[in-house]
């Protein structure tokens, strides 16, 4: 079977083939379902990617391992910092670099900050998916406020390169710590009339509750993580499990719902924003004093050898594999994304669903195609 | 090392404290669009009335003659308020999503959907290829003419009303089930997939939701013994329906507004059109003219279910102090600030919950109602 023709079973002259994307207002993205409806039924489904498709990995292997920070930055675009720090960990173990205590916090400190933009992301194009456009600007709106935060401190607010092999750019701008804390202070506020306006909405409820159901076993089979996993009823978070940087110092709860249904994965989400806020709270709080920034050599040429670095971010376990040959130049960059591994569960899920609740399922997954893709 | 002080305060931009007197500042925008939009409402109806009494009484009432200006007078009507109608949408949907909505083009952004139907004028006419030609261009005109007609019996004032039809509500409910086919035209006409699901989906539900809606009306020609709208108003004299008959008129009119929204697409019946799964439903193809006349009569259709509701429970024209013309109008909108409010609150059914909800749940409900309200005519009123 050739990638034009959809996986139809016994097509029959009532189905009809239908692609939704590249260019579609609920693919989030340049992804591409190809769809074989019958009637409002889903028959079966076939995701068409590539379309992001830049070599990241092979771009990563052609230059010094430190230049390839940027380009992590292009693949999970909605939290790029946890990519940042995904590539920062592989290079440091590869080539024994150690992190001082003070970027170590300032480090999860951003990757939480960006978690909770992350999942406003979802939130909002969550909610639009499912029909209720006013959700989409109010989260946005607080997205908003934490982009202004993040730029204040990094200078972008999408791409931040910032998260680099040995700790992070720079220190935090003075009155930083406050103006986080101020913002955490409203957000939880708003957090609480997003549950009002949208999760105890009885429509929102009846749309997700029961519906692409994953059971554990699925998930783990597949090979899901992060929220999907957890949705499902498995209490693995890579930041519990497998902590690194300053997480074993973190006292923070891992949300985990048993029910597998859209609904649940939405929850988990809304509630790891809370978790967050808890987690940059400590952050400034025991941050110690130092610097932020460990000793570099000036030329990096690891031993001959492979790192693999584990880390959860906001879609779930994101890895990076590095293999050298001792040269200054990688030999292999191999990127373990969330969303791709979530993206090849989706025609299972979506088989003998409504079209309204394929977008619902896909919307819950939260793929981000520039991670797909690569 | 450390970054020297933010530059630009970032407490302030992060403060909350700001989206207050933001909010504020919308709620008084929003007041003051409501105003002007009862002036709006009230005035437009008025003047061409003034004018046109004194060519009545010059050409004598000449039937023909008599006929056009009143088809003429609904028309201009129908075409001018929606202008204003998609701004005060646009106002209310800013205002409920802490943002201003159109602010460039007039005071406020009044003038903003002049400048958009002028766009649309001059936009290039296209039609697909492999469309049905016919019915892609009659589509649009099939779901605005039934609009169109329902003005005719709508009663702004006791006077102020171009045709005061005995049989009206059996008027309304004949005519406005005839929307359904140009959706179904343009859905099919298209040849376009998403427009074809658009179509069906659109022509189910406003089938569907009919049947409720003409039984929740029924309810209240049974409470007043005619089929007039102007005399249905008139018997509201001493109370609204909905405070007078108050336990049969409430679930009735619940019934009314929840088909309502259902036979105008509006959140969360909006699965005709459901953006995040069939781009734009039956009207994914059209642009320029055609997509202006499938929004023209989209939002008359809004004012027009509004002023029904108005009519049927809230004793239509009725009021103190003010003329008619603008208890109807400041009614009116009212009701469409309602469903406003509801369709950029909620997200959307899917569409086997909203054949459920109808069937299983508003057919009963509205059979029950209707029943109880004969029982309440046969007790209550001796």
């Amino acid at each position: 079977m050739t990638a034009m023709q959809p996986a139809v079973g016994a097509s029959t002259s009532s189905d009809m083939t239908i692609n939704l994307g590249p260019q579609h207002p609920s693919t989030h993205g340049v992804l591409r379902l190809m769809v074989a409806l019958d009637g409002e039924y889903v028959k079966s489904c076939r995701p068409v990617i590539g379309y992001l498709h830049r070599g990241l990995e092979r771009m990563m292997a052609a230059r010094p391992y430190r230049q390839s920070v940027p380009f992590t930055d292009r693949l999970d675009y909605c939290a790029s910092l946890n990519s940042n720090l995904a590539i920062s960990q592989a290079i440091e173990r590869i080539g024994g670099m150690a992190v001082p205590e003070r970027a170590q916090y300032l480090r999860v400190m951003l990757c939480e900050m960006n978690r909770i933009a992350s999942h406003l992301i979802f939130f909002g194009t969550y909610a639009a998916d499912i029909g209720a456009t006013t959700a989409f600007l109010y989260a946005f709106r607080e997205r908003e406020r934490l982009l202004d935060l993040l730029e204040a401190y990094t200078g972008a607010r999408l791409t931040y390169n910032w998260i680099r092999p040995g700790g992070v750019a720079s220190d935090m701008p003075e009155g930083y710590a406050q103006a986080v804390c101020a913002f955490l202070d409203g957000f939880l506020k708003e957090l609480d009339a997003y549950d009002t306006l949208l999760t105890k909405n009885p429509i929102f409820r009846v749309r997700t509750e029961g519906v692409g159901i994953i059971s554990p076993e699925k998930a783990i089979a597949h090979g899901a993580s992060g929220p999907v996993l957890r949705g499902s009823g498995v209490n693995i978070d890579l930041r519990r499990t497998e902590p690194y940087d300053a997480y074993p110092r973190m006292q923070f709860d891992v949300p985990v719902r048993t029910e597998g249904d859209c609904l649940a994965r939405y929850l988990v989400r809304v509630e790891e924003m809370r978790q967050s806020a808890r987690i940059i709270r400590q952050c400034l709080r025991e941050m110690p004093e130092g610097e932020h920034w460990g000793k570099q050599p000036k030329v990096f040429r690891p031993a001959a050898g492979e790192a693999y670095s584990r880390t959860e971010s906001p879609r779930g376990e994101l890895s990076i594999y590095l293999v050298s040959d001792g040269t200054a130049n990688p030999v292999r960059v191999r990127v373990r994304g969330p969303s791709f591994v979530h993206l090849s569960m989706l025609h299972e899920l979506v088989r003998g669903v409504k079209v309204a609740d394929m977008i619902a399922i896909l919307g819950s997954l939260d793929t981000v195609l520039g991670e797909v893709d690569r | 090392m450390s970054l020297p002080p933010l530059r630009r305060p970032a407490p302030t931009r992060t403060g909350f404290e700001c989206d207050r007197a933001f909010v504020a500042g919308q709620f008084a925008a929003g007041v003051a669009v409501l105003v002007a939009a009862i002036a709006v409402a009230s005035a437009l109806p008025r003047l061409p009335w003034r004018l046109v009494d004194p060519a009545l009484i010059l050409i004598g009432s000449h039937p023909v003659i008599n006929a056009l200006v009143k088809a003429l007078t609904v028309t201009v009507f129908v075409t001018i308020h929606v202008i204003f109608l998609i701004w005060l949408e646009r106002k209310f949907a800013g205002w409920m999503q802490a943002r201003l909505g159109p602010m460039h083009v007039g005071w406020k952004g009044a003038l903003q959907t002049i400048a958009d139907a002028v766009k649309l004028l001059m936009k290039e006419d296209i039609i697909p290829t492999r469309a049905d030609r016919v019915l892609f261009v009659v589509a649009p005109f099939l779901t605005f003419m039934p609009t169109l007609l329902t003005f005719m019996v709508l009663p702004f004032s006791e006077t102020w009303v171009a045709y005061d039809f005995p049989l009206g509500i059996l008027f309304v409910l004949a005519v406005t089930t005839n929307i359904s086919l140009g959706t179904l035209a343009a859905g099919w006409g298209a040849n376009n997939k998403y427009s074809l699901l658009g179509g069906a989906r659109a022509c189910a539900q406003v089938l569907s939701y009919e049947i409720p809606m003409a039984v929740a009306m029924l309810a209240v020609v049974t409470l007043e013994g005619t089929m007039s709208l102007t005399e249905i108003v008139k018997n509201q004299q001493h109370g609204w329906n909905i405070i007078a008959h108050a336990p049969v008129m409430i679930p009735a009119f619940l019934i009314f507004m929840v088909c309502g929204l259902a036979e105008l697409n509006r959140t969360p019946f909006d699965l005709p059109e459901a953006e995040s799964e069939l781009v734009s439903g039956f009207h994914t193809e059209y642009s320029g003219m055609r997509f202006a006349f499938f929004y023209l009569g989209e939002f008359a259709a809004n004012f027009f279910t509004a002023g029904l509701a108005v009519t049927l429970f809230f004793g239509g024209w009725m009021g103190p102090w003010l003329p008619a013309p603008i208890w109807f109008g400041i009614k009116t909108i009212a009701v469409v600030a309602l469903f406003m409010w509801i369709k950029w609150t909620v997200p959307r059914l899917r569409v086997d919950q909203m054949m459920g909800f109808c069937w299983k749940l508003l057919v009963p409900a509205s059979v029950v109602v209707f029943c109880a309200t004969a029982l309440w005519v046969m007790v209550a009123q001796p």
